[in-house]
């Protein structure tokens, strides 16, 4: 297991928090927390480990276009990228739907 | 058209039982109480530990579900996991008490207790059977064990305790898992790669032909939420059928385990055919 952070530029504030998957094989949990302006805070917790850069790719191009101005800690079972990209959207919209929590 | 139920991850199934709007999580992602044990030892953990405590509404009546995420651990009962579940019992069991008679759904899909957690989760399945036979004295206690993983290990006492047990065709119920009894016992005892054989054995319809679980469902969110709600309706019996000591004393007297009878002639030689 290998714990990593990251920090990107973000200039979009989300409406409230969101909370989305399971940390079970090939599956990640995504919290989302309303952050600080101006930056995307990313923490990941990942089973696998070596694979800084790979996770370091995938999170640069997911903010350069989704600008995400919160706290993101991911609990990563061994997801494809593909899978963490689709929960980082599945976050990003459901903390924009209405009378989620 | 069926809508399954056991493809909901553990908090899609809570909510999908509950009256539509009426459910509310206690203690969940975002209170971040996660197993302390899992990354000393190299396990990514999860915000919830991996059980989910819904507070709701159950065709009107008050009532609390909590769901077993087998996605996370197998199901794996841990301290925090099995605090959380002993707990919301408890606690359905103090309102009842005060005058809000609350009901509880527990959606047993787990393996037991979680290794890495050994004799603190062994311990925390203890308070959970203690807090489940207090409030099950008081409001019913429905278990549903929806598959495919099943209930096994400490869990399965849980599941034995329930005032009613609901299962699917596809969920299983045993005290150990297959592989456990393969290891411990050899192949020629149990084959855990005969799916077959597992499941005319430890699988829904078997368990509740047999009258070790009670109501046999499919695999759909309104046959199990239909079947939960005239559970609860039934409402705490006189006897438990884990009280009826001289009833399963027999059932396993009527068994000579040199020469165990066919799955399939079970029913009949319990008289339950």
């Amino acid at each position: 297991m290998q714990t990593l952070n990251f920090e990107f530029p973000a200039d979009r504030p989300p409406a409230r928090r969101a909370h989305v998957g399971v940390a079970g094989s090939g599956d990640l949990e995504v919290l989302m927390t309303p952050g600080p302006a101006g930056v995307a805070r990313v923490r990941v917790r990942t089973s696998v480990d070596g694979f800084d850069t790979v996770w370091r790719v995938v999170l640069e191009r997911f903010f350069a276009r989704h600008r995400v101005a919160a706290g993101f800690e991911l609990n990563d079972s061994g997801a494809t990228p593909g899978v963490v990209t689709l929960r980082l959207r599945q976050a990003v919209e459901e903390s924009m739907e209405e009378g989620s929590a | 058209m069926r809508f399954s139920f056991i493809e909901l991850d553990a908090r899609g199934r809570a909510f999908a039982l509950l009256d539509g709007g009426t459910g509310g999580e206690l203690c969940g992602p975002f209170e971040r109480i996660e197993s302390p044990w899992l990354e000393p030892q190299d396990v990514v953990p999860q915000s919830d530990d991996g059980v989910v405590v819904v507070r709701g509404k159950l065709d009107g009546r008050s009532a609390v579900v909590i769901g077993i995420e087998q996605a996370f651990q197998g199901g794996g009962i841990g301290e925090v996991s099995g605090m959380k579940l002993a707990t919301a019992l408890s606690l359905a069991a103090r309102d009842s008490r005060a005058g809000v008679p609350t009901a509880a759904v527990l959606l047993l899909e787990t393996g037991g207790v979680r290794l890495q957690e050994a004799n603190l989760g062994l311990a925390t399945v203890a308070e959970v059977c203690s807090a489940l036979l207090e409030l099950r004295a008081l409001q019913p206690v429905v278990g549903v064990i929806a598959g495919m993983l099943g209930c096994f290990g400490g869990m399965s006492i849980a599941a034995g305790l329930c005032t009613e047990l609901i299962m699917t065709r596809e969920g299983r119920l045993g005290l150990d898992g297959p592989q456990v009894i393969e290891s411990e016992a050899g192949v020629a005892e149990f084959d855990a790669s005969d799916h077959t054989m597992i499941w005319s054995i430890d699988g829904g319809t078997q368990r509740t032909r047999t009258g070790l679980a009670d109501v046999l469902v499919p695999d759909d969110v309104a046959a199990i939420r239909s079947a939960v709600i005239e559970a609860v309706g039934c409402g705490v019996p006189a006897e438990h059928r884990s009280q009826r000591i001289g009833e399963l004393g027999a059932l396993l007297a009527a068994v000579d385990p040199a020469d165990p009878p066919k799955p399939g002639d079970l029913a009949a030689v319990w008289g339950r055919g």
